[in-house]
């Protein structure tokens, strides 16, 4: 934009000099298809192109595996056949127990959501906790270290007793799991933080609540939300063997029925279901850092 | 008329321990500035300076001795002893003018209305010409400008002293210098009470009116103290081949490098 400004008055004192006048020719313009849409669908398809053909050599070897007399495991013709009511529509409702996988996934993910929500809310606080206080990290770090180390699904017998109904204590395993990473990878991003922070901070006498809101949380984001990456993870996968144990509706109580009742196929279709949720999920939160780390990632 | 000066450093010693050793950084500092005086703090590196001015920041504290402030002791941070660190230290997540209401709103919250606030933050980036850069984040900014951001951050508390830790210590010489030029039309607009420590001969005796040279630790106290008597404003060419600039530049160059050699294995 300066530029423009000088050239134009210059060109204004030229002509004392000269009689010539300078004409700008504008110029030839691409068009919106060459320079954006092109190169994005060219970008667009090399991503693309590689697991889809992939996914489809796949298939095909796993095709040729299972249609051999005998096969212990159905082949995906075989899969498409008998569970195609469960592939085609995810949200179809025929009956108390004969829902499609969609409604079971969202039942489990809702659980996963309560418990989730409790252990990102508690996780932050008390990883804020033990990297702050030099005394309790020295006293609750150690029992930190030992309880995250016990299996998801040994809490819930100890949840059973305790809530005396299914559905809690899938929630507590849910929370049980996912907690140990976000107070880890909270505390170490607290204990991180600069101490050109904490004097600014101290400068200015920023009170706890300021300093947590202001300093704290901003600056320890991307740790914590490493934390919270890991934190997810696991809790979807200890949601479907919750499931499993505790029965009711749910994508993991689905697939134990499935087995029970020797349905090979509809497992395979849950087992896509999981995946493709699990990395859905992953995909959000690592989003969500992204953007709320923006700032602090730059540096 | 107060008969104590402004800012007082009175017998300070501070030592560290660490287990059972103890280190002793400064010992019997005592030093008086007076309001709207610049003094400067200079020595070699590892001698005690910045744990001096962190003593007067009241981000440590002293192991003897006291700091007073207007015949008041403090012995903790405040928004009256501003830092300029010499990093910056500005909140990356924060853009440049959140940066700085971050210690307007602390500062002025029961005193100033909002839009006063949003005048007085705007009135020190101003001051360091950084206006147009309010909505960048400090990762957008060269070095020079970030330290300026953060010279606006310590202004906008409205310090009693203001203490400047090698605040043009990273930059290059020529930003070094524009920036220098920039504190010195500030000192001479708004009068502030101001402490630099720095390790620069030149810029202790263009910007200061008195010159604190440190010797060397551990143990270190102030060895001789220079009163620099150039008429301000001071223009940086002019003083080149001015004789009082070059007699005190010589001063200060003898008691570092003859007196105070720096010995590598102290």
């Amino acid at each position: 934009m300066n530029m423009q400004a000088v050239k134009t008055e210059s060109a204004a004192a030229i002509p004392l000099a000269t009689s010539g006048e300078v004409l700008r020719l504008p110029a030839p313009k691409a068009s919106y298809l060459q320079t954006k849409l092109l190169p994005a669908a060219k970008d667009f398809a090399a991503n693309l192109i590689p697991p889809l053909v992939m996914i489809a050599l796949i298939l095909v070897v796993w095709q040729i595996l299972c249609s051999k007399q005998g096969a212990t495991l159905p082949s995906p013709s075989k899969i498409w056949m008998e569970a195609r009511d469960l592939i085609v529509d995810p949200f179809f409702v025929a009956g108390p127990q004969d829902i499609g996988l969609g409604w079971r996934v969202l039942t489990s993910l809702q659980r996963v959501a309560i418990g989730y929500g409790f252990a990102a809310v508690i996780g932050i606080l008390l990883g804020a906790l033990v990297g702050q206080s030099v005394w309790a990290m020295r006293g609750l770090d150690p029992i930190f270290q030992i309880l995250r180390t016990i299996s998801p699904l040994a809490w819930l017998p100890i949840s059973l007793a305790a809530f005396r109904d299914s559905q809690p204590s899938a929630i507590f395993v849910i929370f049980i799991t996912a907690v140990w990473p976000i107070i880890i990878n909270t505390a170490v991003g607290i204990r991180n933080i600069p101490q050109d922070y904490r004097n600014v901070a101290a400068v200015l006498r920023l009170n706890h609540f300021e300093f947590f809101i202001k300093v704290m949380i901003p600056s320890a984001a991307p740790y914590i939300f490493t934390g919270l990456r890991i934190g997810i993870g696991l809790s979807w996968l200890a949601i479907v063997a919750a499931e499993m144990l505790t029965g009711g509706v749910g994508i993991g109580f689905f697939i134990w029925d499935a087995w029970n009742s020797s349905r090979l196929s509809d497992i395979v279709v849950a087992l896509v279901y999981i995946g493709g949720i699990g990395f859905v999920l992953d995909r959000i939160v690592a989003f969500v850092a992204t953007v709320v780390t923006r700032g602090t990632s730059a540096n | 008329m107060p008969t104590y000066p402004y800012l007082k450093i009175d017998h300070v010693d501070k030592s560290f321990k660490r287990g059972a050793a103890t280190t002793e950084v400064l010992k019997d500092v005592t030093l008086a500035v007076e309001k709207g005086e610049y003094v400067s703090i200079i020595g070699h590196s590892g001698c005690g300076k910045s744990t001096l001015l962190n003593l007067v920041a009241g981000l440590l504290p002293v192991s003897a001795g006291c700091v007073l402030l207007e015949n008041k002791e403090v012995n903790d941070p405040g928004p009256d002893r501003a830092v300029v660190f010499q990093n910056h230290s500005l909140l990356p997540w924060l853009t440049v003018y959140a940066n700085v209401k971050i210690a307007v709103d602390k500062v002025f919250s029961s005193t100033k209305s909002k839009q006063q606030r949003h005048d007085w933050i705007m009135h020190n980036l101003d001051l360091v010409q950084m206006a147009h850069a309010k909505d960048k984040r400090p990762a957008e900014i060269s070095g020079g400008m970030k330290q300026r951001v953060g010279i606006a951050r310590a202004l906008a508390m409205e310090p009693k002293v203001l203490l400047l830790d090698e605040p043009f210590g990273a930059l290059d010489a020529l930003t070094r210098a524009h920036l220098q030029d920039s504190v010195m039309a500030i000192h001479a607009k708004l009068g502030n009470t101001v402490m630099m420590i720095t390790h620069d001969v030149d810029e202790a005796v263009l910007l200061s009116d008195r010159i604190v040279m440190m010797t060397n630790g551990p143990a270190a106290h102030i060895g001789e103290i220079l009163d620099v008597p150039l008429a301000r404003p001071r223009k940086r060419l002019a003083l080149a081949g001015d004789p009082t600039y070059v007699r005190c530049r010589q001063r200060v160059l003898e008691f570092l490098y003859e007196r105070h050699h720096y010995v590598e294995a102290a």
